[in-house]
């Protein structure tokens, strides 16, 4: 059976010297299928420089993008206790514990102090990744005491929203988050510090039916899916087709329930501009 | 063949069953556990009893808000419409006295027949019902008359139209706007409640839940064709999301349960109402002697404190 085996002569070139390794270099974009370069794409803020498309960015990324360099984290150790024993495909304390290893954060938030165009602010920023983004007792405890920060210290607050709603691992304590965030920003808005609240891909469910649509201002990036029922829980309960463009950020503008629809390029620039409008411009901030 | 023992056990199980007086909360959940032991050891299908509480809650004949209020309230007087687009029957509000005390009653309304249920969209609000709510209850604290909310639906309404009309900023406005109000709030699940559609309705300074309602972020439904892909898988996820009103009293989410009478609160409307209509009174007694801060601050520090299981 030897001649099935006869060895083939293959040159000792090394993988360096016979391609240039493109891979990761080049991405296409999911709206316009273009080949874009990596490293065009990250200088636009991972927005596709042909179609203007934004791409989901990370919790942390999203971070650099508003604040000016450094900032102190708070609430960094809050870690869910699962009170419900959970169990799905694997137990919820198995599914925390991966997350919390792979993405090197105990929750679905960073909620951080820093300043925003000189001007300091409070910022809670959700990551989609972990979980879906949902928000169970650590992320409503985070932006609860993120809201108790500014009235305490009268700093804006901006929370900008990746997710899917509540979490259903922890059932209705996840519910209760909804309504005990919504009190806090009650006290906030009674105070008049001002609260912005950033929508960004994708934002349902209870996080869209609480804090999210309570902003001063609510605004959003081009394109984001925003809503409260998920398109297929819509489609299966009146058994027809979504529209074209329904739940994009633009659908919800049009409806009157956003202030705006910013780019990401142009998002800090538009928060500091309307914080100047709301607090008086930085080191002059209002005390009323 | 059943062996000696498992006879034995058998005829335990039938004594306690016979001799256990139903006459508490404990006790019917006891007798729950005992009939589920039971039909196990017969090899009879059982279900569990989160499950047997959903359906419960969702049966045909349950009592739904009006006929509570009709009972509690004989003068009942509804008042329609959100002043911004229409009127929305899914929910009801309206004032009445409750023992000789003027209250404002809200609710999400279920129907009875098919006829009902479509004119009620299945107890499934849209975005004018909880404005319609909120406008009630704002008039309500305006005048310093307590407010009373029943809360019983599958959910809000999941449509083109709900969506179009902003349903999460209407929920997300009740939620805050109600912990604004300077007047009592008194809340009962009577049947389902349904995540956030229900808790739009569900910010006061008392909780209560009805012996057999549940209240969950996620339909057992929904929860079972997300974690075993597989919607028919209801009982297992109701079991899953513990969503019953003794479960919520362990979390600490709620204040008290109303006791139904055996069989569900469809045996007897009357007994439940009766039930109902004490608690409601204990609690106006209590609520009546705060001023609007004190209710502001008794309502925010009750909610700030839910859902605290994490570690630092």
């Amino acid at each position: 059976m030897d001649w099935f085996k006869v060895p083939r002569k293959v040159a000792k070139v090394s993988e360096d010297e016979k391609h240039v390794r493109t891979e990761g270099l080049w991405i296409k974009c999911e709206g316009c299928h273009q080949i874009i370069w990596r490293k065009d794409l990250e200088e636009t803020l991972n927005c596709c420089p042909k179609c203007n498309r934004h791409f989901r960015i990370d919790a942390l990324s999203r971070l650099k993008t508003l604040l000016d360099d450094e900032w102190i984290e708070h609430d960094r150790e809050l870690s869910s206790t699962d009170p419900l024993g959970f169990v799905d495909a694997k137990p919820y304390r198995q599914r925390l514990a991966s997350m919390q290893k792979a993405l090197g954060m105990r929750d679905a938030i960073y909620s951080v102090e820093g300043k925003l165009a000189g001007r300091t602010v409070n910022v809670c920023s959700l990551e989609l990744r972990f979980i879906g983004g949902s928000m169970g007792s650590v992320v409503g405890e985070k932006i609860t005491r993120a809201v108790e920060r500014s009235l305490a210290t009268r700093n804006p607050l901006i929370i900008v929203s990746a997710s899917g709603g509540a979490r259903m691992q922890e059932g209705a304590v996840s519910l209760m988050q909804l309504g005990k965030i919504c009190c806090a920003l009650m006290r906030l808005d009674q105070a008049g510090v001002p609260f912005i609240s950033v929508l960004t891909d994708p934002t349902t469910g209870g996080v869209t039916a609480s804090f999210a649509m309570l902003g001063d201002l609510n605004i959003a990036e081009p394109g984001a899916q925003i809503g409260f029922a998920g398109p297929r829980v819509i489609e299966q309960t009146i058994r027809q087709k979504l529209p074209e463009g329904f739940q994009t950020a633009e659908f919800v503008l049009q409806h009157g329930f956003l202030d705006a629809v910013v780019k990401r390029s142009e998002m800090k620039s538009y928060i500091a501009n309307a914080l100047d409008f709301l607090s008086g411009p930085v080191g002059a901030q209002s005390q009323a | 063949m059943p062996d000696e023992s498992t006879a034995h056990r058998i005829a335990e199980l039938e004594t306690a069953i016979a001799t256990l007086q139903p006459d508490t909360i404990e006790a019917r959940a006891r007798l729950v556990e005992l009939r589920a032991e039971l039909g196990a050891l017969r090899g009879e299908p059982v279900e569990n009893p989160a499950w047997v509480r959903v359906k419960l809650a969702r049966h045909v004949k349950r009592p739904h808000s009006l006929d509570y209020i009709h009972r509690l309230a004989p003068d009942f007087t509804e008042i329609h419409g959100d002043r911004c687009f229409g009127d929305d029957s899914a929910i009801v509000s309206g004032f009445g006295h409750l023992s000789g005390r003027p209250v404002m009653f809200v609710g999400q309304q279920k129907g009875h027949d098919t006829k009902q249920k479509l004119l009620r969209n299945f107890g499934m609000p849209k975005p004018e019902g909880y404005r319609k709510a909120m406008r009630a209850m704002e008039m309500a604290a305006k005048f310093k008359r307590p407010i009373i909310t029943l809360l019983d639906t599958p959910g809000a309404y999941p449509g083109i139209d709900a969506e179009e009309r902003g349903q999460a900023e209407a929920i997300a406005w009740n939620l805050r706007e109600m912990a604004r109000l300077g007047t009592p709030i008194i809340v009962v699940v009577i049947g389902e409640g349904g995540s956030g559609g229900a808790l739009a309705l569900g910010i006061g300074n008392r909780v209560y839940m009805l012996e057999n309602s549940v209240y969950s972020v996620i339909s057992p439904e929904s929860c079972a064709a997300i974690i075993y892909r597989d919607a028919s898988k209801g009982a297992l996820a109701a079991e899953a999301l513990r969503l019953t009103a003794p479960d919520l009293g362990r979390f600490g989410l709620i204040d008290g349960i109303v006791p139904e009478p055996l069989g569900g609160a469809q045996e007897d409307p009357a007994q439940t109402a009766a039930n109902l209509l004490e608690t409601l009174l204990l609690a106006l007694d209590e609520l009546s002697a705060m001023s609007p801060e004190q209710l502001i601050e008794d309502r925010y520090t009750r909610f700030r404190r839910m859902g605290n299981f994490f570690t630092e």
